[in-house]
């Protein structure tokens, strides 16, 4: 049978208004013409899942960081014997990725290599762990510490006195490269524990498959995940607030939550609120470090900044509170049916059978929560605060003239900030009149490169380009992303198939009817009303409070263990991820039948389909003639 | 000595009275499973009948030096028999306890049902399956004369000359051979099937294999129709595979009796079963392995006269025997070439990520 193929890059039209796109990314980061045959012969995946949006300039430093020290793990830190790392290209605006496999006659010399290595790793696993989270904090610290004051109008006389001799500019240089260093450190932390959570994972998992061979991979995922999970406690301190709001009779106070300070204020003044505000502050440290978006974005909004959101949850909460309804996860029903289900499993096998299962899922327990709880370490804290101290720099920079306004910092790449800082200590060391070259420089660039972004924002990803290898071998590609070779069949073969019915995993089980709401990112989330069904491209668990709402939820992107697989299976929702393209296919107000079981949504009231995003242009590669 | 028990009556079920399909029966209803009412002749109205008219005598006689290669022999002997068992006298106390025992039915069931009639024998569980095929079951009789019509028909079964020979040659001596008879309400199907406690294809315990197909479950155990076939987790209960068959025909009441019936085209090719029913299907099943502590092999029905929720049915449940000894001697043969390892294994830990490379 000849394989279907996706298209290659170069077959990919240019949304209207994104020519030259590739110039405003980081030449390492685009496909290059000089390496077309290589990068034609790979087959690269799209990553919709973490980047569901294009990427500002200054905004691949989250994917380059992440995917890169993803790699790392697997092909210098723990030699997992037959996996590499992770290639990735920004296309279009969009991250694509290449798993790159071990040469066949190098996996038996890294063996010894791989078992040491995670050996240790596993033999120690809380004291490392316990060291990982002394790591993490220490570097949120310092990048809490790093200030970007702007410059003084003339040196100190202290540091005359004293003879320090610098101008105070290298503070401001420095505390830049630290900010990246730090980032870059928290996301090699990141990935310390990530691929052993993994690698135990898939243990036990093909030991189920091996002891029960049908065993629904949700039952695995089941025994295996933790119910208490720090990632949780975010929207579980909110939950706790609107509880005591009710308890203290303050309801009244969250009418309107849009101007938090007038809703503290009014609080701080009723009977019982000092009791409430002190809860909401102890809250907030660290909790409040919590982003609807997922940290990879600048656009996306922490908590903590955003008083407003946090209060409009809680006063969700409260409404529901009054209407009798029950809020909190019910965690003793899901431990006690965690319980249940291993319970069930283990009685089914011999005592050599249950000593070994035992043994995997105990393991597989230990180190699979991590891949839960390091999100809100590393997610949520860290880039909450990186971002916080990049708008503080942005900040700075306005103030001294180099950009009218701080959202342009992020239209330049991170290595362009830091010429436009040399352009800034230079131009006022030297005492120049006329200020910094930038606003002579940037404004006609970051006019261009502003509409490049929007208008590659209007066009979806790709699911994947060029032709698939026959079978998908690479562990982490077919966990964490769900990218089997099943589905990326299905994906080639979603244009033959009736167009009211999508497949994709069965990730957390159930059937429910009801209308769609398609919402294409964090932005939109306020727009999901009661019982409705989330269609996404992907889920984030920092969504929570509107988990409370839904029937279900549907993604284009994510595997049994996604962030959406997982919180759906903690909120009791059926959940169907992986469709490839639900949030293209599927129109707000459509009925779906989501069947959670079995993996597949029905859409019960067809239209016609979506036209094709489509655009003329060419980029770096050479284009085929744009169609109709 | 009690020619008859009910299901519901409290007395211990003893598998030499009642049979194994009686006494399961006693067992399940005593267990609180929805098994549809009924009661059993017992084996002592059997050897009671056997001894007052004699019969059991002549049996003797007529089996001593049969030669088991004469076919022509065998089958004159046993029309004889069969003859003799469906028309002698019956005791008067075996007749006044099965008329009391049908009439409470009657009376339990709110007037006039058609019962199903099955032969419960106490060697059922002999290790030839065949032999527990040489049984008699018959369906939507109706009227106490047609129900000891078919009592008689369901002794006169084991003396088949199937079962002649069968004994003859396995050296079963007909000394102390007995056959109960359960009579039990008839369900009016509207789904039917069979469910076994695990994958009958590779022996995994953790799941629920369902054959269901529209109409009285006959076609499925016998093999008239492709059943839809459900695999389901026994923990979870989703299910994992499913494919629907083609039931093209179905068997349902007509005219007082049962008859084959096309299936529209269109209704053969759905599932005969919600995921409703799917669901309660298995929760029964595993509620009858929980109960015998083994996996079970029952059959079961959907009753179009009840209400949802109450009209799931078990109409039997035994022992999954053929997998379960086929699996210990797998077992057997591994333990020794292949030590189980607890702790952290990293041999297996290797294995699982190579796998995919396979």
């Amino acid at each position: 049978m000849p394989m279907k193929s996706f298209p290659r890059p170069s077959d990919l039209p240019v949304p209207a208004g994104a020519e030259g796109w590739e110039k405003i990314y980081p030449y390492y980061l685009v496909f290059q013409d000089e390496l077309k045959d290589i990068e034609d012969e790979k087959f690269w995946f799209c990553d919709s899942q973490h980047w569901p949006t294009a990427f500002k300039p200054f905004e691949t430093i989250g994917g380059e960081f992440a995917v890169k020290c993803l790699g790392q793990y697997n092909a210098r830190h723990l030699m997992i014997p037959n996996a590499n790392g992770i290639d990735f290209r920004v296309h279009l605006g969009y991250l694509y990725m290449s798993p790159i496999p071990v040469p066949e006659e190098q996996i038996e010399a890294r063996l010894p290599e791989f078992q040491a290595r995670i050996g240790h790793y596993f033999a120690n696993w809380d004291t490392m762990l316990d060291q990982w989270r002394t790591k993490v904090r220490g570097t949120i610290d310092e990048l809490e510490s790093l200030r970007f004051d702007p410059l003084p109008e003339i040196v100190p006389m202290d540091d005359i006195v004293s003879g320090k001799a610098m101008d105070g500019s290298e503070v401001l240089m420095e505390n830049y490269d630290r900010l990246i260093q730090l980032c870059y450190q928290n996301w090699q932390y990141h990935f310390e524990f990530l691929n052993l959570g993994y690698i135990a994972y898939l243990d036990f998992f093909n030991y189920c498959k091996e002891i029960f061979p049908d065993i629904p991979d949700q039952s695995i995922a089941t025994m295996v995940q933790g119910v208490d999970m720090e990632l949780f406690k975010p929207d579980d301190e909110l939950k706790e607030l609107a509880a005591l709001a009710v308890e203290l009779g303050l309801q009244s106070r969250f009418d309107n939550t849009d101007n938090a300070a007038e809703v503290l204020d009014a609080i701080a003044a009723a009977k019982g609120g000092t009791r409430w505000l002190a809860r909401w502050e102890e809250a907030q440290d660290p909790w409040f470090n919590f982003t609807t978006g997922n940290g990879f974005y600048a656009h996306d909004v922490y908590w903590r900044e955003e008083l407003s959101i946090p209060l409009g949850f809680i006063a969700d909460y409260i409404r529901r509170l009054d209407d009798g309804q029950q809020i909190m996860r019910p965690t003793e029903a899901l431990i006690a049916e965690k319980d249940r289900i291993v319970g069930e499993y283990q009685d089914l096998l011999d005592s050599e059978q249950r000593e070994v299962f035992d043994a995997k899922r105990q393991l597989a327990a230990t180190a699979y929560p991590y891949v839960e709880n390091h999100n809100f370490y590393i997610e949520h804290w860290t880039m909450g605060v990186f971002w916080r101290k990049v708008r503080e720099l942005a900040r700075t920079l306005v103030h001294h003239g180099v950009f009218a306004e701080e959202g342009d910092l992020l239209y330049l790449n991170r290595n362009e900030v830091r010429d436009v800082l040399f352009d800034l200590v230079t131009s006022w060391g030297v005492g120049a009149p006329q200020g910094p070259i930038a606003p002579a420089y940037w404004p006609p660039v970051l006019e261009e490169r502003k509409a490049i972004v929007t208008a590659l924002k209007t066009a979806r990803p790709q699911p994947a380009l060029n032709t698939p290898p026959e079978s998908i071998t690479e562990p982490f590609t077919r966990m964490l992303w769900g990218i089997t070779t099943e589905q990326v069949q299905s994906w080639l073969s979603a244009d033959d198939e009736d167009s009211s019915g999508l497949k994709g995993m069965a990730a957390s089980p159930g059937v429910v009817e009801g209308t769609a709401r398609v919402i294409m990112d964090a932005s939109q989330i306020h727009e999901v009303e009661q019982d409705e069904i989330l269609v996404a491209p992907i889920t984030a668990p920092s969504w929570g409070p509107i988990f409370g709402k839904l029937k279900a939820t549907v993604t284009d992107i994510g595997g049994m263990m996604s962030h959406a697989a997982i919180v759906c299976r903690e909120y009791a929702l059926p959940a169907v991820t992986g469709t490839g393209n639900a949030s293209t296919k599927i129109r707000t107000g459509q009925r779906l039948r989501v069947d959670g079981t079995r993996g597949t949504v029905e859409i019960l009231d067809v239209e016609e389909t979506l036209p094709e995003v489509s655009g003329p242009g060419a980029h770096s590669h050479a284009h085929a003639p744009v169609g109709g | 000595m009690n020619y008859v028990q009910t299901f519901h009556a409290d007395i211990e079920p003893e598998l030499e009275n009642l049979g194994g399909k009686g006494a399961s029966l006693v067992t399940m209803t005593a267990a609180g499973m929805p098994v549809p009412p009924g009661f059993v002749v017992t084996t002592a109205a059997f050897d009671s009948f056997l001894s007052d008219s004699g019969i059991a005598d002549e049996i003797l006689s007529e089996l001593n030096g049969l030669d088991t290669d004469n076919v022509t022999e065998v089958d004159t002997v046993s029309a004889r028999i069969r003859e003799r068992l469906t028309s002698a006298e019956v005791p008067e106390s075996v007749r006044t306890a099965t008329r009391d025992a049908y009439d409470e039915l009657i009376t339990q069931c709110g007037g006039e049902v058609p019962v199903a009639v099955r032969s419960s024998a106490t060697a059922e569980d002999l290790p030839d399956a065949s032999f527990a095929g040489q049984q008699d079951t018959y369906l939507w009789i109706n009227g106490y004369a047609g129900v000891t019509d078919h009592i008689r028909q369901c002794w006169a079964s084991l003396y088949t000359s199937r079962a002649i020979i069968y004994r003859l040659k396995n050296s079963i001596p007909d000394e102390g051979l007995s056959m109960a008879v359960v009579v039990q309400k008839m369900v009016n199907a509207r789904t039917a099937g069979v469910a076994i406690t695990m994958n009958p294809s590779n022996g995994d315990r953790s799941k629920i294999a369902i054959d269901a197909s529209w109409g009285v479950g006959e076609t499925v155990v016998s093999g008239l129709v492709t059943p839809d076939n459900i695999l389901m987790d026994k923990v979870t209960l989703q299910v994992v595979t499913e494919h629907i068959g083609e039931k093209h025909i179905e068997l349902v009441p007509a005219d007082g009796k049962l008859a084959e019936r096309e299936v529209s085209a269109e209704r053969a090719e759905v599932r005969c079963l919600t995921d409703e029913e799917v669901t309660s299907v298995a929760s029964l099943a595993k509620r009858a392995e929980k109960h015998y502590q083994c996996p079970q092999d029952i059959e079961w029905a959907l009753d179009r006269d009840l209400p949802d929720g109450e009209n799931l049915l078990l109409l039997q449940s035994r022992p999954e025997t053929v997998h379960s000894s086929a699996k210990k001697k797998t077992e057997t043969d591994e333990s020794v070439k292949k030590p189980a390892t607890a702790g952290i294994d990293l041999g297996s830990i290797t294995a699982s990520l190579m796998k995919s490379n396979g």
